[in-house]
């Protein structure tokens, strides 16, 4: 489960404004780092389970964003308990886990662009500091869009470094992913201004004296 | 229609387009030639995506150096890898982004994504992750993005070379289904039979200008 995977749907989470689902999760965030308490926790993780199940969305899909982030609750975990104890450890856990799931419920609830234009509403006070919040919510949208591209890059590259006996090397991964990706960065950029993309008046053609 | 004056392009030294001047006027022309001949320049030139190191494009009438954004707005381009055109997660929110661009009334976008998806078979797929599509659905979004935009020419660099032989003969029929008038550049000569006029490019210069039978023979042959 990824992040940009929205899933359609037409209950009450997915017709909520995407600038309250956004608000809630970072008052939820702050919330629960700042009252360290397991109680708080647990009670959290509780209805963040129960907002799932009452929106349709199963277990199936709770475990499959559980699932992945397994391994790090276990170290954060771990950790908390070699320096505290079990009931930190516990209480840390709860607490990621929670809040994982209530970004990710507002990711499944939320299109993209829904998300992007509410979140260029909010960053109107960038303007003064000359940042276009345009730009901003456009660079976001790509991130969503290109997480699942880098990484079947990775795994392809991956691939053909091992059918070459190189599965060992770093380099020998991480040097034409990131050729491959400066080439698509380039295209894409190409793209969107294929598509009458103005953020302003800045414009972004090529003189024709730097591209192969 | 598409006019070229006294074209040359230029990366540092290397020279890839000579003083080429020519008239597009036919619906479908097609530009053929081996890597490094200087199609994607040609390609990219139409659109404004490159400005020419001297000479003029034209548009019908829009010189792309001084109105870029008005040439944009009436060539639609789609590339050789839609994987790295779909700008958007979700196939719908993919194809509004150009809509969006011309600031089109809400409605109107709607009725044009709606238009869009169905007429590429898209409709069930509006709401599906972008990158879970197959290739092919990926290369016709990337087509009914540009179409929804209504240009009046569209410039297609390569766009059936990375798929498969079903997938590049639903692509073939979409785009000869299209009512713009169409540039393509490409290596696949069965495509291009049914075009109107077929240029070859060696080295920048255009080497042959004609139907695509005498075209297509001479390329072949030079290509030997």
């Amino acid at each position: 489960m990824i992040l940009s995977d929205y899933l359609p749907g037409t209950g009450l989470l997915w017709r909520l404004p995407p600038g309250i689902k956004l608000l809630a999760l970072a008052a939820l965030g702050t919330l629960l780092l700042a009252v360290p308490l397991l109680d708080l926790a647990a009670i959290t993780f509780v209805a963040v389970i129960a907002l799932y199940l009452g929106s349709g969305l199963g277990w199936r899909v709770i475990w499959g964003i559980l699932r992945p982030m397994l391994l790090i609750l276990a170290i954060v975990a771990g950790a908390q308990w070699w320096l505290f104890d079990a009931l930190s450890a516990l209480m840390v856990a709860l607490r990621l886990a929670a809040l994982l799931l209530f970004a990710s419920l507002v990711t499944l609830t939320t299109r993209a662009s829904d998300m992007i234009a509410a979140l260029e509403r909010a960053l109107f006070w960038l303007r003064p500091l000359r940042v276009n919040p345009a730009k901003v919510s456009l660079a976001l949208s790509l991130a969503l869009r290109f997480i699942p591209v880098l990484g079947s890059i990775t795994a392809e590259v991956r691939e053909a470094q091992r059918a070459r006996g190189l599965e060992r090397s770093v380099i020998a991964t991480a040097v034409p992913v990131i050729v491959r990706l400066l080439k698509m960065a380039d295209d894409i950029a190409d793209a969107i201004e294929a598509r009458g993309y103005d953020p302003g008046n800045e414009t972004s053609r090529s003189t024709g004296e730097t591209r192969p | 229609m598409i006019e070229l004056r006294d074209v040359t392009h230029r990366y540092g030294e290397r020279v890839v387009l000579r003083d080429l001047s020519l008239r597009l006027e036919e619906r479908r022309v097609a530009v053929i030639g081996g890597n490094g001949s200087g199609k994607s320049s040609f390609a990219r030139l139409l659109n404004g995506l490159q400005l020419p190191s001297a000479g003029q494009v034209l548009i019908d009438g829009l010189d792309t150096r001084s109105d870029g954004k008005a040439v944009r707005r009436r060539v639609g381009f789609v590339f050789q890898n839609p994987d790295n055109q779909i700008v958007f997660p979700v196939v719908e929110e993919d194809l509004a982004f150009g809509l969006k661009n011309l600031r089109l009334p809400r409605d109107e976008i709607r009725a044009r994504v709606d238009a869009a998806l169905a007429r590429y078979d898209l409709t069930e797929l509006r709401e599906h992750p972008a990158h879970l599509l197959s290739g092919g659905q990926k290369q016709l979004l990337a087509i009914a993005g540009v179409m929804a935009m209504e240009p009046a020419h569209i410039v297609f660099d390569e766009p059936t070379t990375l798929l498969d032989l079903r997938n590049k003969r639903r692509v073939a029929r979409a785009i000869a289904e299209l009512p713009q008038n169409v540039v393509m550049i490409s290596h696949d000569l069965e495509l291009l039979r049914d075009f109107d006029r077929v240029i070859v490019l060696d080295e920048g210069r255009i080497v042959a200008d004609d139907r695509p039978g005498p075209a297509i023979d001479f390329y072949e042959r030079r290509m030997a």
